[in-house]
């Protein structure tokens, strides 16, 4: 039985997403169907340091989510997570299968395997150890945004 | 608010499908009350659709959620369908919030609506843990229910 009961934001771990380096910067639940989290994703990206980013699709919400997260995770097994995650967000009018197979293309992906690996239980499985360490912290909307360092709440203002 | 310890008081209220549901036809099994503002208001439809998302692990806790606003019906129908959720929905339509009244939830003129409110009732219907946000646009995070039924 899974355990969701409170617990801290999980430091960063060495299988994150992470974008940037150095020890400061920012960890992010966000949901690759919401519009807040493409319209802020800009603005993080641009703030000095690093960017962890972590999964936290709600179907019930944006419905596409969970197949837009596993694609990124897919696109990650092949060095491509932050053009997946970049390209959801800068065109979210073109989240269809055929978008994301285009996408893979562009990418210069192996897309047989882009295919297989968004379908697999791995994929599925690290998007729900993401989502599960959100709820354990308490995140309640997207994006929930958290200093990498101090692992405290930053508020959308802040960012 | 209500007590822990006391006696959950019964109800018999409308769910979005327009049939009649009691408190007392859960009685035996556990239900987390989930008072709310109301249908469509942007963190309300936050609140459901993450709890849809653990639906399953609260599920495994033997514990059956339920949200109570003062929206009608029908409206509880379209909100239910708008999110893609599959929670029981009551109406606390007429009198207006008289359940949330009775459960310490409701909030007076001028909002006139419940708080968010999160109130277990256990197998023999008396409140077994209670929680208020400290403003209806903060709603607790699923991790607060699995924090009670833990």
């Amino acid at each position: 039985m899974n355990d969701l009961t409170s617990a801290p934001i999980a430091p960063v771990g060495a299988d994150d997403h992470v974008r940037g380096e150095g020890e400061e910067g920012l960890i992010v639940y966000a949901d690759l169907g919401c519009p807040r989290c493409a319209a802020s994703w800009q603005r993080l990206c641009e703030r000095p340091g690093r960017l962890v980013f972590r999964h936290f699709p709600v179907a019930g919400k944006h419905p596409r989510s969970p197949a837009l997260h596993a694609a990124a995770e897919a696109a990650g097994r092949q060095g491509s997570f932050f053009e997946m995650v970049d390209s959801l967000y800068a065109e979210r009018g073109r989240v269809d299968d055929p978008h994301l197979w285009e996408r893979a293309e562009r990418f210069g992906l192996d897309l047989e395997r882009f295919q297989a690996d968004r379908r697999s239980d791995e994929a599925a499985a690290r998007v729900k150890r993401d989502f599960q360490s959100g709820i354990r912290a308490g995140v309640a909307g997207t994006p929930a945004v958290f200093d990498a360092c101090t692992l405290q709440t930053v508020r959308e203002r802040e960012f | 608010m209500i007590a822990v310890g006391d006696q959950a008081p019964d109800f018999t209220l409308r769910n979005q499908d327009g049939e009649k549901v009691s408190l007392s036809d859960y009685k035996g099994r556990r239900v987390m009350l989930v008072f709310y503002p109301g249908d469509f208001s942007p963190v309300c439809g936050d609140q459901f659709s993450i709890y849809q998302e653990v639906k399953p692990e609260i599920a495994e806790k033997g514990v059956e959620l339920v949200g109570i606003s003062v929206d009608s019906f029908f409206a509880h129908q379209a909100f239910q369908e708008k999110l893609g959720i599959d929670t029981t929905l009551l109406s606390d339509f007429e009198p207006k919030g008289e359940v949330a009244r009775a459960y310490g939830s409701y909030l007076d003129a001028p909002l006139g609506f419940a708080n968010r409110t999160l109130v277990l009732v256990d197998e023999e219907g008396k409140v077994a843990w209670t929680y208020e946000s400290p403003n209806p646009g903060e709603f607790p995070g699923a991790n607060v229910i699995f924090d009670a039924l833990s």
